[in-house]
Formats: structure tokens, C-alpha cells, sequence
């Protein structure tokens, strides 16, 4: 892990941006060697002498779900940064109650958009300075510009590029448009679908709807966080042609009456063995046979196949208006409280986090980084054209703590990065009718 | 001198309860007087409130059919976890205090039974999944000896696997003073009322039935509102599919509903209360409790 501090270039986060672009300030972030680069040219850190004594005594919290908050990835931003970082794990709802709540008990936040839009309503978080952010350019453009490829990324939900700007650092409304505040910044994302057992289901998977086809009766499952089941189930509504949404990420109240009441005939007639909320639901429903189909994410598809159990994950390319994955992403956010020496530590971090450790650890289990320049640097050949170009793996694919996934001629389910995150519909959501929806829901759940 | 004496009682008297008063005031009064206050607000939608005083929140949970479903569904959970726990509860109290003669092998037993509640909540229940699970081991034994000749999907993700993970869990709430009540009974009455004629059925119900009342009360106590309190076994036990009232609550939580939950959560709180009180009122715990 040692190359990776060779490569990191410092940028204290006190420093102008002009400084930041000086490639000859290279240097070993560890100790007292940190000192230099505060100091010259920083108008802004009062007593720059002090930062390299005092950096030892900080520590940021960063919180959010724990397949986005990893413990391994702040170990390794304590070693390479030198200061503390202590990583803490809450379910989706559990986080963003924590965020609102007790704003106080967090430093980053680690939002989702819809979570990012409303921390920033609640005025919890403050803008991060996009300048501020070393690779903020080499950014992929999905977030920034809210296109990939000069073609524009799809609004349905709360896109990233949605979420992600306001005016001012203090501004409690998103703002539409590029601009120099971010309310958070991405740091993993992916596209999620349909998880099936191949060996018991007669066809290769590629529509929403075949999660609806009676033969799957009392073996199917859906995701029961009401905000992203629903649109899961509206998926698979829309791919079987009984409705069109005006926007499934944020539906009128008609739609959400249908839809839910869709969900409650099907769950009348038997059609789900279960609903899941955590990621080990997932693969345990799916590993023991309880289900043979049901809403998943890749790497729950990846933890069933490490158990020697055939499991595949559906590529649901949009088809017209149908099908399509829906996307997610999290994002580093800063908390308002964070000032001083502590706000430019969370700077140093999140810079950090875009140098490519990161993005090539999160890689390795399916998910991607939004700056995959940076991550490519620190991934094999093999893993880059694995899990980023759809390639067959050169060789025998491990995940980011040296477990065997994949035998070498594999081909990543749904194929290229590109084919992915093109194929993205939708993301995930808090709808402006959540609480009906909510209400809606658990009348499913109790029905 | 007596005033003296009745003065220092009184001192002593409110500083045995000054503990209780300490824990109690900032740990219980203080955030139900918050969410008291948050349920006669109105949600922002975004986890806010709107300062307001409003009884919406309330009119919304007592007119809609969902909350009928709800109830309906936790006290059925918490009729059969209770019937359940009791039957098995009171035989094994039975058991020990009245056919095991040496005592401290009735201790040793006694002890045995508490052996599974070394591990936690979680663990006891989630062990169930692989047994009841339609690959299984019960589904595979069954199969085995051809008495099924398909799995039985109703074992797991049901009602009967919430059922079943709730009489496991909270039996010992009511073996325990059950178990307690039981060993306070009299053994000469016994002995007078068998030799007076009576058959061990009528000493059971006309003796230990009506001395281990208070037992009964109190662990039935336990066993209801931990039912009528919890969304996790249901949960997981159904796979999701049946719902609680606290299920629910916790879902309006998830969507940062917070006013709303607030008036659920009183609304609970207010039922549970009547339903210990109804208890406590056919049973008089306090002579458990101080005799």
C-alpha cells in the first residue's frame, strides 16, 4: 500500500487551487513531512506550523450503510492521511435519521441524493467548494453534468447530478445547474436489477416482468424499503405493460394507489415467498432455495456464487420506455459543524478518497467509482477489463480481501461499465407523496 | 420522638425512590413530553415540523382502515404467543416446584432452562430460519419419512414462524415468576386437600391455579408488551410479510414522518397501558411483589 502515498500528491485543504496544481509538491502525508505543504502558500489555516502536530489529535466519523461506509477504506485513509477515521455503519433510514437528528455525532455523512436534497433542506450539511476538490474535473460526467456520452443521463428519482448542487455553501434548496457548491460528492454508485438462480429459472432473465410470472410463484422476493420497493415493483409493472409512469421516482398518488394495490393482489395470491431489507437476506433467500427471483444487487449476486450456488444478475437494458436499471449512489457529505483545522482534515479526506484506493477497492466487488481514471491506476489489467470494459477475465477475478469470485473467462453479468450505467432509468428516491406512499405500503405489508 | 421517627421515615422513604426518580424523569418523562408535543404537530415532509398545534396526525390514525389491520394483526400475534408461552410455561414451572422432590436438582433444571438466553434475542430466533425453511432440516425429515411429499412452505415466512420464534423467546418471561409464585405455595395445603379427598386435577385447579395468579399476571405482562412492542421477529420471521404496529411506526420513521409516528407511538403506548392496568386490575401483583 506503500505506492499509494508516492503517488498521492498533498493538497492541504487550506490551500488556493492554484497551489494544488503544482506537481512538484510531492510528498509523504504521514508526520511531520506533512507540514510543508500547509504552510506554503496557505493564507487560510491560521497557524499552518501547528497543522502537522495537531492533525494526529482529529478524527472524522464518517457514517452511512455499511456497503458504502467500509471499514477497510477509512483504515487505510488513517495510514495514508494522519489522522483518525472511524467508519460507522446504519441502515439507509437509521443514517439519514441520524444525519437529521443528531448532526452533531457526524463529521462526513455518507448520502444518498434524495438524503443529500434533504440534508441540505434541514441544513445539516455545508456546500463542499468543488474547487477545493483535486479531481473534481476528471469527475465522470453522470454526476457533474448529469450526461455520459453526450447523452442525458435520465431524471426518474432523484438523479445525482439532481442532488448534488446548490448556490451558495449555505443555500437549503438544490439548485438546477452546474455550480461551485456541491451538496455531496459521489463516491459509489451502481445499477441494480434483478437477481435469478439459472438452474431454476427456464431463460436468461432480461425483463422486470418475469419477477411477475405466476410459474414463479411462492418463489419470488421483493425489496421491502418501501422508497426503492416500489419502484422495483413499478418496474416490473411498466415491463409487463399493465401501466405507464410519468415518473416513477416520484409518482402521483393514483400511481402509487395502483401500484400498491397490484402488490397486495399478487402477495394475496401467494406470489412472494418474502420481502427483504438487508443485503444477507438477500443472498440467504436466494442460497437456501427459499427464492428463485427477486430484486437484487450485484454483489448479493456475487456472495451467492461464492457459495457455489449459480446465481445471475439480470441485465435489464432499457427496451423504449421499459425496463433499465435503477441506480443509486452515495456521496461524501460534509456536516455544517465542521470548522477550522477539523473541515480542513474532511477535505484532505475526501481528496483522498478520489485518488483511486477507493475507487478500485469498491471496484473489486462490483461497484463503480466515479473517477475511474484515478481507480484504473490501482487496478490490475485484469480487474480493469473484468469489471469495467465487460471483458472476459484474463485470469481469476478476486474481491477486495483476496476471496476467490470469479474463474478466469468470466464475463461480468450485464456486460461494460458503459452498458451498465447507460441503461440506468431511474434512481432512487423520496417521493413527494412519501408519506401516502408509506402509508400505502404498509397496508402491502400487512395485507 | 415519634415525630422524629415519622420525619426520617419520610426522609428515607423519598430517598429509596430518588434512584428511580433519576432514571425515570430524564430517560422516560422528559422524551415522552417530546413525543407528546411532536404528535400534535405537522410534518414538513422533509423531517421537519411545521410549528402548529393540530390534531390531524391523530384523526388520520383513528380514521384509517390500516390501523384497524395493524392492531388486528399484533394482537393476534400476542393472544397466540401469550396462550402459547403460558401452556408451556406454566407446566414447566409445574414441572419443577411440584415433581421434583430435590431441590436443588429443581435449581439445576431450573437453570437449564435459562441456557438459550446466554445467546441473544437475534440468535435464538434467526437459528429457526434453516429449520423451518423449506429446504430445512424439519421439511427434510419430513420428506425423509415420506409423511410430506412437498415441503411446507407455511413453516417459514408465515405467521406460525413469528408464533413460533415469540413462545421461544419469551417463555422464560413467564416461567420465571411463574416459577416463583409456585414455590411460595404451601405444601401442607396440598397435603390437607389430599386428604381431604381431593384428586391432584382439583388441587391443580382449585390450589396452584389460584395461588400462581400473580405469576401468571406478571409474566403474562412481560410476554404482551414485548409482543405488542416489537417489529424485529415479526420482521424477519415473516420474511416480511405480515406487519406490526410498530412495523409500520418504524416505516413512518424511515420516511422521516416524524409526527405521525409520534401519535402511532402514543396511541401504542396508551393501549398497552390499558392493557396492563386491565391486567393488574384482575390480579393483585403487589402481594407478589411485597409478600
Amino acid at each position: 500500500m506503500g505506492r499509494i502515498k508516492d503517488k498521492f500528491r498533498r493538497t492541504s485543504a487550506g490551500t488556493s487551487a492554484a497551489n494544488q496544481h503544482q506537481p512538484s509538491r510531492r510528498q509523504v502525508l504521514k508526520g511531520t513531512l506533512a507540514l510543508a505543504g500547509a504552510t506554503a502558500g496557505s493564507g487560510v489555516i491560521g497557524a499552518p506550523t501547528i497543522w502537522a502536530q495537531e492533525i494526529k489529535d482529529i478524527e472524522l466519523r464518517h457514517v452511512g450503510v455499511s456497503y458504502s461506509v467500509v471499514k477497510a477504506i477509512g483504515d487505510q485513509a488513517a495510514k495514508d492521511l494522519g489522522f483518525k477515521v472511524t467508519m460507522q455503519n446504519l441502515d439507509t433510514s437509521a443514517a439519514i435519521n441520524r444525519f437529521i437528528t443528531q448532526p452533531n455525532t457526524v463529521d462526513i455523512a455518507d448520502l444518498e441524493g434524495w438524503q443529500a436534497k434533504l440534508a441540505a433542506k434541514r441544513g445539516v450539511i455545508q456546500g463542499i467548494s468543488v474547487k477545493k476538490v483535486k479531481e473534481f474535473d476528471n469527475f465522470l460526467p453522470i454526476f457533474t453534468k448529469g450526461e455520459l456520452d453526450g447523452q442525458k443521463i435520465p431524471r426518474q428519482g432523484i438523479s445525482p447530478y439532481e442532488a448534488m448542487y446548490i448556490e451558495k455553501a449555505d443555500s437549503t434548496d438544490l439548485h438546477e445547474g452546474v455550480t461551485e457548491w456541491a451538496t455531496f460528492l459521489p463516491q459509489v454508485y451502481n445499477a441494480d436489477s434483478i437477481g435469478y438462480r439459472p438452474d431454476l429459472v427456464d431463460h436468461p432473465v432480461t425483463e422486470w416482468k418475469d419477477l411477475l410470472d405466476p410459474k414463479y410463484k411462492g418463489k419470488a422476493a421483493i425489496l421491502d424499503v418501501p422508497a426503492i420497493g416500489i419502484m422495483d415493483a413499478a418496474l416490473c409493472f411498466e415491463s409487463a405493460g399493465l401501466i405507464k409512469y410519468g415518473n416513477k421516482g416520484n409518482m402521483t398518488k393514483e400511481e402509487i394507489d395502483f401500484t400498491i394495490n397490484k402488490l397486495i393482489e399478487l402477495k394475496k395470491s401467494g406470489h412472494f415467498r418474502a420481502t427483504w431489507t438487508t443485503f444477507d437476506q438477500s443472498v440467504q433467500l436466494m442460497a437456501a432455495g427459499e427464492v428463485i427471483i427477486q430484486s437484487m444487487w450485484s454483489p448479493a449476486v456475487a456472495a451467492v456464487r461464492v457459495k457455489q450456488i449459480p446465481c445471475v444478475y439480470a441485465p435489464v437494458n432499457k427496451k423504449g420506455d421499459k425496463e433499465g436499471y435503477r441506480g443509486w449512489c452515495n456521496g461524501l457529505g460534509l456536516m455544517k459543524h465542521l470548522t477550522g483545522k477539523k473541515l480542513d482534515a474532511a477535505y484532505e479526506y475526501i481528496n483522498w478518497y478520489y485518488t483511486g484506493w477507493q475507487g478500485a477497492f469498491v471496484s473489486r466487488y462490483g461497484y463503480y467509482s466515479p473517477v475511474p481514471s484515478t481507480a484504473k491506476k490501482e487496478m490490475t489489467p485484469t480487474e480493469w477489463a473484468f469489471w469495467y470494459e465487460g471483458k472476459p477475465a484474463p485470469e481469476e477475478i478476486k474481491d477486495p480481501y483476496g476471496v476467490s469470485m470469479e474463474k478466469a473467462g468470466t464475463v461480468r453479468d450485464g456486460g461494460s461499465f458503459l452498458d451498465r450505467v447507460k441503461n440506468i432509468s431511474c434512481w432512487n428516491t423520496l417521493m413527494d407523496e412519501a408519506a401516502f406512499m408509506n402509508k400505502r405500503w404498509n397496508d402491502f405489508k400487512v395485507a | 420522638m415519634r415525630s422524629i421517627a415519622k420525619a426520617k421515615r419520610g426522609h428515607a422513604g423519598w430517598l429509596l425512590i430518588l434512584p428511580l426518580v433519576l432514571i425515570l424523569v430524564p430517560f422516560f418523562i422528559v422524551p415522552i413530553i417530546g413525543v407528546v408535543a411532536a404528535s400534535f404537530v405537522q410534518s414538513d415532509g422533509f423531517g421537519g415540523i411545521i410549528p402548529s398545534f393540530t390534531f390531524d396526525n391523530y384523526k388520520s390514525v383513528f380514521t384509517s382502515q390500516l390501523t384497524l389491520q395493524l392492531y388486528w394483526a399484533t394482537l393476534k400475534f400476542a393472544v397466540f404467543a401469550w396462550f402459547f408461552s403460558l401452556l408451556i410455561g406454566f407446566w414447566i414451572a409445574y414441572f419443577l416446584v411440584f415433581h421434583v422432590r430435590n431441590q436443588l436438582l429443581a435449581l439445576g433444571l431450573f437453570l437449564l432452562c435459562t441456557v438459550p438466553f446466554w445467546t441473544s434475542n437475534i440468535i435464538r430466533m434467526i437459528s429457526w430460519i434453516p429449520f423451518l425453511g423449506r429446504n430445512g432440516i424439519f421439511n427434510q425429515t419430513f420428506m425423509g419419512l415420506d409423511i410430506v411429499s412437498q415441503p411446507m412452505d407455511f413453516l417459514l415466512f408465515s405467521d406460525f414462524a413469528v408464533v413460533v420464534a415469540y413462545v421461544h423467546l419469551f417463555t422464560l418471561f413467564m416461567v420465571v415468576p411463574i416459577f416463583n409464585s409456585m414455590a411460595r405455595i404451601d405444601r401442607s395445603l396440598l397435603e390437607a386437600a389430599y386428604d381431604a379427598g381431593a384428586g391432584r386435577w382439583r388441587i391443580l385447579t382449585e390450589i396452584v391455579l389460584p395461588l400462581s395468579k400473580t405469576g401468571i399476571a406478571l409474566g403474562s405482562i412481560f410476554v404482551i408488551t414485548l409482543v405488542m412492542g416489537d417489529f424485529f421477529v415479526v420482521k424477519v420471521m415473516s420474511g416480511g410479510q405480515s406487519a406490526s404496529v410498530v412495523s409500520a411506526l418504524s416505516n413512518e420513521i424511515s420516511a422521516i414522518q416524524y409526527p405521525p409516528a409520534a401519535a402511532n407511538a402514543m396511541i401504542l403506548v396508551a393501549i398497552v397501558t390499558l392493557m396492563v392496568s386491565g391486567i393488574l386490575r384482575l390480579v393483585d401483583i403487589r402481594r407478589e411483589l411485597t409478600g
